[in-house]
């Protein structure tokens, strides 16, 4: 399959993993190469990888850079750049490599190890230690960048541009001795075995935008109108919260770091009673403890959005790495019948719209809205195209004048009614988790509680929610039907094997609840085949669709839980062999 | 804080005439003990009420309604004096609360119509013995005036809730057992 | 002064019409009178106040007023509050609740609504028992007493709440008794009148549960000092006081906690920048 000379052809995609340990600034390297690219026009991604430890430990950055959006993992890699090989075997299985690839050891004499060169991988090696002797403040990682751009053909005027931009805080000096470090690179690059160039990105088209899901989640939320987020750090959650609290006093907004989950969820459902929008982000571990509250949120009628983004679990699980077990907890975890709402991004730069979504829709229908977001698209650095600027015409209905026949909780037809605002005279009322009458006095009254209860359903069930329930892409009689992170590799499978969408349906749910079967029926109209891809140990999504959406019962669950990303080549082999039929 | 705890220990006759010096203080503590009183029977009705005990709602319903008239009465002669309302803890009662007002304390929901009145039946003559106490320190005699006024209305007060205890001669002073537990929610 | 110049709000303007359902007798019948009184004098519209609790007899208050309330879940008003105060400072905010409400379940809550220090007030009405679940021991509980839940006693040492309000930054302390209601519509008055975060605890007897706490009216007492805002003589005085020194006990002069706020407001499009290559 590999060409003797690799070199010869323009690759479209190019994957890079750089692998280090102890401060070698792997991490820092990747997201200079990324932005780089970005810079020379081309998309891309970076994830990360790492041991335990919170400094010093061995880490991986895995970088895919192509002329077209990158929206999944690699199947393989091209390269393996090594600063040094300390406990690098830990990432072996996140690194495929074959005859085609090829490994850089920047450490003199080094052993490559076993796990890595199994596949046939071709090895060079560079004396980084000797060739930086004479590089003033050269550091290994600086030259390794300049060797992997110059190898993948992006152009020193780019790096440079990087290199200016991102250490300008730390002065001149560091300017001019990384810029060296990644000249001596880019010199050293040239006695390296062949290696592709990745193809000339187009140029003239869409603003390129350099961002995480996580970022772009926190941009949706203030898109969409959240003034007070209220945050506890949890990993891979904390990254939203950060990037949200310098910016919300700018339009505003704050941000108040609560002493538990159990605080923030509350302090966003106090915030919000008193009009404003609110937002807290967590993962699962955080989720699972707001989930009482949560329910305040639902019975109290008070909107209030909640981002989960998950990470491996049960319990402490693997915070670093993405799973999307979190399901069932999302949609079923709340105590009593508690309607509300779970959507889910379907890309990195969906974390925008889809947050944006989530505050649209808990603000006009008064209810708790989760996000289900998850470590692959939260902590992915990724070059994509600017995300779209949707207006949503997002208002809370506000009593904003009351007479004596107020109710706050009065049964509209709609199940949505008037909020009155404190500080709205005649408006009083009070909000309650105990079940209420219109008025919002405690009743344990069947018929106040059926009442209650089909308000709060009916609004949730009858809202307009467009089209975008759900990304649906191509047309045939084969449906591949997922959700969240998993998009991005099911839409590459199948777009490999059906570059044209003509025998390849993928139907990526954005609305997980409430539950739709009949939009999805209509979606999967004419499929003869159904494969539903999750990254859950126990194909909770397949489970879900099977229970609530009427799922055919010929379907069948495609599903690993993490930490591995599920890589586009394991379904494409699937995909191919039922459009063969 | 309160004045009331605090001179626990004070001569109440030294006390009250130190407190209640002028007509306007005799008028201001009137008509606060008087429309106390009144909201107090009207939330121990409420109680009653909600507990399902009718009758005895009834009795503090009606001493609400008793002392309203007269906390009305003495609102009117305040405001024309030009009398304003105090911060609650600026009267100079002998206890916690004003003599009239019922202690919530007192309440419990199986109390019988007759232990009601028992209770109104105090609280008619502690207000009485405020104005007594008033007037045995010899107060200057405008302050004489409108406490004589006013011990003689507790009087009224007194014998009337006597009358009506007259069908009661023996008031059990025990309260009615429960035979079934709390219920817990 | 005349009769034009009377007060917009009496203490029955500040009550619903919802009758309550606490057991006669209860102190926090007083407690909610003493609320209503305290806000009369303050002379703040119903509708700019917020009274705020969790769960339990006492945390049914905010329904029994004509302000705005929230009933939440239990343990939690203390954050409720807290994101309702930062998000509105305009509103006067008011938590109530009890002591297994904010000692137990909302423990966490009240040492870091201490240490916040936003300008509220927290009114813990401590009669020593969940009376709400028929009498089983709180954290102020005394290590002996005796429940069907717990035979024999917890054999734990009780909680110190206003010790630990003390030590964790409350900028105001009080102590009250729900049998007089006056001097604690006094101490609520003022501590809703300080700035920052102010405690109030009203010892409030459980007549169901706890029927010997109504001897709790011999026991109480006026402190009998002048409040301090000298830590450490707080921190000695009200570890040593014997529970029922009633008034101010402690004041600070902290800051209240405000997230900041940025002068110069820009646009959410101002951020999409950031991303562009």
């Amino acid at each position: 399959m590999n060409t003797s000379d690799p070199a010869a052809q323009a690759a479209e995609t190019i994957t890079v993993a750089l692998v280090g340990s102890g401060g070698s600034g792997v991490m820092t390297a990747g997201d200079f190469l990324l932005r780089a690219a970005s810079k020379a026009g081309w998309y891309g991604m970076m994830t990360r990888s790492s041991g335990p430890q919170i400094r010093g430990g061995e880490a991986a950055a895995y970088v895919t850079l192509s002329s077209r959006p990158v929206d999944a993992p690699s199947d393989r890699f091209d390269m393996l750049y090594a600063i040094d090989w300390k406990n690098a075997e830990r990432f072996s299985a996140e690194i495929p490599l074959d005859t085609a690839s090829l490994i850089v050891s920047g450490e003199a004499g080094a052993t490559v190890p076993d796990a890595f060169t199994k596949g046939g991988a071709r090895i060079a090696e560079l004396d980084v230690k000797a060739l930086l002797k004479d590089v003033s403040g050269g550091r290994p990682n600086m030259l390794a960048l300049g060797v992997v751009c110059t190898l993948m053909g992006i152009q020193p005027d780019a790096v440079e541009d990087v290199l200016e931009s991102r250490l300008g805080k730390k002065g001149a000096m560091a300017i001019e001795s990384s810029t060296a470090a990644a000249e001596l690179g880019a010199k050293c690059a040239r006695d390296l075995p062949s290696f592709p160039k990745l193809s000339t990105p187009a140029q003239n088209g869409p603003e390129h935008w350099v961002i995480t899901g996580n970022q772009a989640a926190g941009l949706g939320a203030l898109r969409g109108g959240i003034r007070f987020v209220a945050a506890y750090p949890i990993t891979p959650a904390t990254e939203i919260l950060e990037w949200m609290s310098p910016r919300l006093p700018k339009v505003g907004g704050n941000l108040v770091q609560a002493e538990d989950e159990l605080a923030s969820i509350n302090m966003a459902i106090g915030a919000s009673y008193g009009g404003t929008p609110s937002l807290t982000a967590t993962s699962g571990p955080g989720l699972a403890l707001m989930t009482e509250s949560i329910g305040l949120a639902i019975a109290s009628e008070t909107p209030v959005v909640v981002v989960d983004v998950m990470r491996g679990g049960p319990s402490t699980g693997i915070p670093t790495k993405s799973e999307q077990g979190d399901l069932n907890l999302a949609v079923f975890g709340l105590h009593g019948d508690a309607p509300h709402v779970v959507v889910a991004p379907t890309s990195i730069s969906d974390c925008v719209f889809t947050t944006q979504w989530a505050v649209h829709l808990a603000e006009s229908m008064q209810t708790a809205a989760i996000v289900l977001s998850d470590q692959a698209l939260g902590q992915t650095i990724s070059v994509i195209d600017k995300p779209a600027d949707i207006a949503f015409a997002t208002r809370r209905l506000v009593a904003d004048t009351v007479d004596e026949s107020y109710n706050r909780y009065a049964l509209t037809g709609t199940g949505v009614s008037p909020m009155s605002l404190p500080g709205t005279p005649g408006g009083q009322y009070t909000a309650d988790g105990l079940e209420h009458n219109p008025r919002g006095t405690p009743s344990s009254t069947a018929e106040d509680h059926a009442a209650q209860m089909e308000k709060r359903l009916q609004k949730i069930v009858e809202f307009d929610y467009g089209s975008h329930w759900a990304d649906i892409d191509g047309d045939g009689d084969v449906a591949v039907v997922t959700w969240g992170s998993m998009t991005g590799p099911v839409r590459e499978a199948a777009r490999r094997v059906d570059p044209d969408g003509s025998k390849v349906r993928v139907v990526s749910l954005r609305l997980l609840a409430p539950a739709k079967p009949e939009w999805l029926a209509e979606a999967l109209d004419g499929v003869e085949r159904t494969l539903v891809v999750e990254q859950t140990h126990s194909a909770q999504f397949y489970h879900y669709l099977y229970s609530h959406f009427g799922l055919d019962t010929n379907a069948e669950p495609f599903h690993r839980p993490g930490p591995l990303p599920l890589r586009p080549a394991e379904l494409e082999a699937k995909i191919r062999e039922w459009t063969r039929q | 804080m309160s004045p009331g705890p605090s001179s626990k220990g004070d001569d109440p006759i030294k006390a009250l005439a130190a407190g209640v010096a002028s007509p306007d203080d005799v008028l201001a503590h009137a008509h606060a003990m008087e429309s106390e009183a009144a909201d107090r029977y009207h939330e121990l009705a409420d109680q009653m009420e909600i507990h399902n005990n009718p009758q005895t709602a009834e009795v503090f319903d009606k001493m609400a309604r008793i002392e309203q008239i007269h906390a009305d009465k003495l609102a009117a002669m305040c405001a024309e004096r030009g009398v304003t309302r105090r911060p609650p803890w600026e009267y100079r009662w002998l206890d916690p609360e004003a003599p009239e007002v019922t202690p919530v304390e007192e309440a419990h929901y199986l109390m019988t119509a007759p232990q009601a009145l028992k209770l109104a039946l105090h609280n008619e003559k502690r207000a009485l013995a405020f104005y007594e106490t008033l007037l045995a320190g010899s107060p200057p005699d405008d302050v004489r005036a409108l406490a004589e006024e006013f011990a003689a209305e507790e009087r009224e007060h007194v014998s009337l809730v006597e009358k009506w205890m007259a069908d009661y001669p023996d008031i059990d002073p025990h309260i009615p057992e429960d035979p079934d537990d709390a219920v817990a929610h | 002064m005349t009769a034009e110049s009377a007060p917009a709000f009496a203490a029955k303007d500040f009550k619903s019409d919802i009758k309550p359902v606490w057991c006669p007798g209860c102190g926090d019948y007083s407690v909610l009178s003493s609320v209503t009184k305290a806000l009369a004098e303050l002379q703040t519209p119903p509708e700019d106040v917020a009274v705020v609790s969790g769960i339990g007899c006492s945390s049914r208050i905010p329904a029994y007023t004509n302000c705005y309330g929230f009933h939440g879940v239990h343990g939690r008003a203390l954050p409720l509050a807290i994101g309702l105060k930062v998000s509105r400072p305009d509103l006067t905010v008011i938590v109530t609740g009890g002591d297994g409400d904010g000692y137990s379940i909302g423990g966490n809550h009240f040492l870091h609504a201490c240490r916040r220090n936003v300008d509220m007030t927290y009114i813990v009405m401590d009669n020593q028992v969940y009376g709400m679940t028929k009498g089983q021991p709180s954290p102020t509980t005394e290590p002996d007493w005796e429940s069907g839940l717990v035979p024999g006693g917890t054999r734990i040492r009780p909680f110190m709440p206003l010790v630990v309000a003390l030590a964790s930054g409350a900028n105001f302390i009080a102590r009250g008794f729900s049998g007089d209601p006056n001097g604690t519509a006094q101490l609520i008055a003022e501590a809703i009148r300080h700035p920052g975060f102010s405690f109030v605890e009203v010892l409030s007897p459980c007549v169901t549960f706890r029927p010997e706490q109504r001897n709790w009216k011999h026991e109480t007492h006026p402190a009998p000092v002048e409040a301090t805002n000298d830590r450490g003589r707080a921190a000695r005085r009200l570890a040593t006081d014997d529970g029922f020194n009633t008034g101010v006990l402690f004041y600070d002069n902290r800051a209240p906690y405000m997230p900041p706020v940025d002068a110069n407001l820009t646009d959410v499009q101002q951020f999409d920048r950031e991303f562009a290559v």
